[in-house]
């Protein structure tokens, strides 16, 4: 019998989904440590506040209390650390605020931590907390940007003056300005991109322990990148040499870029633990998730296009006004910089681009990086936009767009506002996209509904995204403050099983699958043989993590280079055993030959020869089969395609119900079709729930309304439908795999597909836009002001 | 969760004798409010009395009325043949509550002494007429709901029972909050032994509310027709994120209408 084919391109069943399905996943908040302590936060109320006086001595004197911690316990430890520096127009570097631990002196946004409690018991810690006497002296709060940047608003930080942290452009101003004086018509649109709360499914837990006797300090944490919380916490925050500090990301519920950043309660634990010689345990209830965790989006921008008298688009002029939230968190300010501005032009031939971007604190929960990270942003910009000039100009969605689109033959493209995109097909995309949705039909569909007293439209997006920031030197030179390259460790086992240790993390995206997967092919060692090992810093020689679908891009890549090593090495110890050339030797479906004959010897056998060197070149090669590559990425890669979502509206509710979504995707190879599907379909019900039902709610006074899931809709599975899911694959050219990434696509994609959907279906009421999210309430307004004006 | 006492009684009397004179003591019935806003710490009760042992649970139904005991949960009632058969839309009220596990736990008692203004089951109470039964009385729904969680119940008074009386045509239809899934907006209407009346739960500032213009035009004709014009002022409707007062009273037509539409 044939061995199931389990490499690349199959459809292997999720080796990890054994243990989570079953519950026997080892989250953090499954790890006890002995002699365990809890730890609970006190946070602000208030958005914006004067700390007047703490008074911790009735907690301290509760039962079973440890140790009160406030800003002045943690006077010796810095601030949390910001991975990325942005310079304005001006060349001045951002305001950089300090980001303290705990508050110090002043409270700046709803969940701020000015106080933990370390008590035998939860209940005790929780208990204690509420005895911490706290006066605050109210100052005035703003929740959003424009509110922030008015003269007059609350200054939030003293070295950040009008609220800006930096006021940042790119592109070409003067030839954007000279393509606009001679367009035959300018398109303007207002829009926001509505502020969301990730939502993991596993809220955020942190272990600090300490030994003593070897003052060794490890943190356990629900984290997508344990070696840069190591490097950030250990070198920044507590000043802990790599060596003595290890941090241990466990199975991760979920982390859609929440879990990328370095937050205060990972620091207070580590610290605690090491001042109390006792393990410090925190988990965060949903509350605090929702104040705490790292929020989502959150642009106001003003987006026009210059279009000549045929539709051509001719120049791009942006401005967006990104919220930062209160302080920076990690990865902030890159976002609606280089996530964001360098991907204004999309899918189009657009020749010239100029975008301003104004990044402003707020008295809200800080915003960083969420599943797609300033690319929904931008597709819904530019596709909204686009709709908006055919609902003005009268040309049709999809003609305008074929005009438009970076033809097939011109890659590499060089885009005008920094990207060379190396390969793309967005005509083959939208083509086959249109055909599943079978968008000829829906005029027939659309009558259909109307005879059942519904609206029904549809909405189609184009995408083009970038994966796997890259290569260290380009970020490096625009801000990073840490390399974008991956680590892969292969260990060849004596018997030739392999363990993979790899510098990226898994919380949901199934590597342990896929990147066995890519053992399998290339070194021809079954599935069931191969190990992966992620999550520990003590394991993993280096890494940066998971985050901008980059661990098979840039994770699987550094996997190639090091199975290439392998396999070199390999060779010559065939070349040895086989008594042939090196040069002789052929390396294909796990087995070393000697090219044009029958004689061969399996990876198993030059691995046990490896480790059991009688018969060796041991004045030529080391013992061992066990090869590490570090790998700096040429380029982004650049996944694209075509969402067409449509919807039905019922007139009397207001309520739309996602009918048809059809995704049409290039995501480069495709390693496991399935874990594809099921990335996209994930992504697609994220965008699917920022378009018609997510939304973070600050009142006017920075007080979260919608602080819990009574008022945060989460997108279930009554509000989708059957997400028809399809790839059209164009290769990478600079990886070996000629990957793209797949697990934000849906995310970016889906959002103006849905509200072009929307407004399409509400054509005959006059709207022209609508902001996220289309709730029932906004739909019915537009209707019934429709119907007024109609009267 | 503070500490607090716990007890469960085996008998009516020594529920009562366990909740009179503790005005910090709160009755336990299926816990579906109770138990989340302990776990908040929204509450801190001397001690909880639970009413899980006093045999309170089961459904009578007669020709003309169907009785469901305090504690029966909303499975139980959404499941039970009788009931399907004599107060279908009672039925589907109770399986559309929360999910799964609310239905499991969640008791008709305990809904109807909470009195949630979001909650379903006032509205089906309120419309139909129905009578609650008490250690000590029976009250009639016009006087038992007195505005948001505030009803005609006294200190240590425990409710055993309520009692429908069988309608001729009678629909509940909710429109669900978005996030929290309670009713946003839920009308039951009844067509029955007590006269025409429309109940309308999630919307009204003081909780479950009879919408008297509505009645006044069903009793003239029962059809979804005869409500056309028929509005309802926005004034003391609620409003928060996801629906404003005008909003409310619009979806109060329209619900209205759809209710009367299913009951046919």
């Amino acid at each position: 019998m044939n061995a199931p084919f389990e490499g690349i391109g199959a459809s292997v069943r999720r080796k990890e989904d054994l243990r989570f399905i079953s519950g026997r996943g080892n989250y953090t908040d499954d790890i006890n440590r002995p002699n365990q302590t809890y730890a609970v936060f006190r946070r602000s109320d208030r958005p914006h506040a004067n700390i007047i006086s703490i008074d911790t001595s009735a907690a301290k004197s509760a039962p079973g209390v440890v140790a009160v911690y406030t800003a002045e316990d943690l006077a010796a430890i810095g601030g949390l650390p910001c991975g990325w520096q942005i310079h304005s127009k001006d060349g001045s570097p951002m305001a950089e605020p300090k980001h303290p631990v705990l508050a110090e002196g002043k409270v700046r946004h709803v969940g701020d931590p000015i106080a933990v409690v370390i008590a035998e018991t939860k209940q005790q810690a929780r208990d204690a907390a509420e005895l911490i006497e706290i006066d605050l002296q109210d100052l005035p709060a703003t929740a959003t940007v424009t509110d922030a940047l008015k003269s007059g608003a609350a200054q939030i930080h003293d070295n950040a003056p009008g609220n800006v942290c930096y006021d940042w452009h790119i592109g070409d101003k003067e030839a954007t300005e000279a393509a606009f004086a001679k367009a035959a018509k300018i398109v303007k649109l207002d829009l926001e991109n509505n502020r969301l709360v990730p939502n993991a499914m596993e809220p955020r837990v942190a272990i600090g322990d300490y030994d003593r006797h070897t003052s060794d300090y490890t943190l356990f944490t629900t984290s997508q990148n344990p070696h840069v919380i190591r490097l950030l916490m250990g070198a920044f925050v507590l000043g802990l040499p790599e060596h003595k500090l290890r941090v241990v990301a466990p199975d991760v519920g979920g982390g859609f870029g929440s879990k990328i950043y370095h937050y205060a309660e990972e620091a207070t634990v580590t610290w605690a633990a090491g001042k109390l010689g006792r393990p410090v345990k925190w988990t965060a209830d949903r509350t605090e998730s929702f104040m705490s965790d790292a929020h989502g989006r959150d642009h106001v921008s003003t987006a026009e296009m210059a279009l000549d008298a045929q539709g051509n688009f001719l120049a791009l002029r942006v401005n967006t006004l990104a919220n930062m939230g209160a302080y920076l968190s990690t990865f902030a300010p890159a976002v609606p910089t280089y996530l964001y501005a360098t991907l204004l032009a999309g899918t189009y031939r657009t020749p010239v681009i100029y975008a301003e971007v104004k990044a402003v604190f707020t008295n809200t929960v800080p915003v960083d990086a969420y599943r797609g990270a300033g690319r929904p942003e931008a597709t819904f910009l530019l596709e909204r936009l686009v709709d908006t000039i055919c609902h003005d100009t009268g040309f049709d969605p999809v003609a305008i767009r074929l005009q438009n689109f970076i033809p097939k033959d011109a890659f590499p493209y060089q885009t005008p506002v920094a990207l060379q995109y190396d390969s793309g097909d967005y005509f083959t995309t939208m083509e086959v996209a249109m055909k599943n949705a079978d968008y000829a039909g829906f005029p027939a569909r659309k009558a259909a509904a109307a005879a059942k007293g519904k609206l029904r439209g549809i909405g189609i997006s184009t995408y083009l995204e970038a994966c796997g920031i890259a290569p260290s030197a380009v970020v490096g030179s625009l801000g990073a403050r840490a390399g974008l390259y991956e680590v892969a460790n292969i260990r060849v086992h004596p018997t030739g099983s392999v363990s993979v240790f790899t510098g990226t993390h898994s919380h949901g995206q199934g590597h342990e699958t896929t990147l066995a997967q890519l053992v399998t092919s290339q070194l021809g060692v079954p599935f069931s043989q191969v190990e992966i090992v992620h999550g520990d810093t003590n394991r993993i020689p280096f890494g940066m993590g998971t985050y901008g679908s980059r661990s098979l891009a840039v994770g699987g890549t550094a996997m190639v280079k090091a199975m290439d090593k392998i396999i070199a090495k390999g060779k010559k110890i065939a070349a040895h055993l086989l008594e042939a050339s090196v040069d002789d030797i052929e390396f294909a479906d796990g087995s070393f030959k000697v090219a044009g004959t029958d004689r061969a010897k399996t990876l198993s056998e030059i691995a046990l020869t490896a480790y059991v060197p009688h018969n060796y070149p041991i004045t030529e090669i080391e013992p061992g089969l066990d090869e590490t590559a570090f790998y700096d990425p040429a380029n982004f890669t650049f996944p694209g395609g075509c969402h067409v979502c449509e919807v039905e509206i019922d007139p009397e509710t207001g309520v739309t119900s996602i009918v048809n979504f059809t995704a049409v995707d290039d995501v480069g190879r495709v390693i496991n079709p399935m874990i594809v599907e099921g990335q996209v379909q994930g992504g697609v019900a994220q965008g699917i729930g920022q378009a018609l039902l997510e939304h973070a709610v600050y009142d006017s006074n920075a007080q979260l309304l919608s602080g819990s899931f009574m008022d945060y809709t989460m997108p279930r599975a009554d509000n989708l439908t059957n997400i028809s899911v399809a790839t059209e694959n164009t290769l990478c050219t600079h990886n070996p795999l000629g990957v793209k990434g797949c697990g934000e696509v849906g995310a970016i994609g889906s959002p103006p597909a849905v509200m072009n959907a929307v407004i399409s279906a509400l054509k005959d009421y006059g709207v022209r836009h609508m902001n996220m999210p289309a709730s029932p309430e906004k739909i019915w307004g537009i209707i019934n002001a429709g119907r007024k004006a109609a009267e | 969760m503070y500490d607090f006492g716990y007890t469960k009684p085996s008998s009516l009397a020594d529920a009562v004798a366990a909740l009179a004179g503790d005005d910090e003591a709160k009755a336990l019935a299926g816990g579906q409010t109770l138990i989340p806003v302990l776990k908040q710490r929204l509450n801190k009760p001397t001690k909880v009395v639970d009413l899980s042992k006093l045999g309170l649970s089961g459904i009578t139904v007669t020709g003309d009325s169907v009785t469901i005991g305090a504690m029966t949960n909303h499975a139980t009632v959404a499941a039970s043949a009788d009931v399907k058969r004599a107060i279908p839309a009672l039925a589907a009220l109770a399986g559309g509550i929360g999910d799964i596990q609310v239905r499991n736990r969640g008791t008709i008692g305990g809904s109807m002494a909470n009195n949630d203004p979001s909650a379903c089951y006032p509205s089906a109470v309120l419309a139909l007429g129905a009578t609650i039964t008490t250690n000590k009385r029976s009250i009639s729904a016009d006087d038992y709901f007195q505005g948001m969680f505030t009803t005609a119940l006294e200190a240590g008074e425990v409710i055993t029972s309520v009692t429908f009386p069988v309608p001729a045509k009678a629909a509940y239809i909710k429109f669900k909050n978005p996030a929290s899934r309670y009713a946003m907006v839920g009308v039951f209407v009844a067509n029955g032994p007590k006269g025409v009346r429309v109940a309308v739960t999630g919307a009204g500032q003081g909780g479950v509310f009879r919408h008297t213009g509505a009645e006044a035009a069903l009793s003239k004709s029962w059809s979804p027709a005869s409500l056309d014009g028929v509005s309802i002022s926005p004034d003391n409707m609620n409003s928060d994120i996801h629906a404003s007062a005008p909003y409310r009273a619009h979806l109060v037509g329209v619900v209205t209408k759809r209710a009367v539409a299913a009951a046919g």
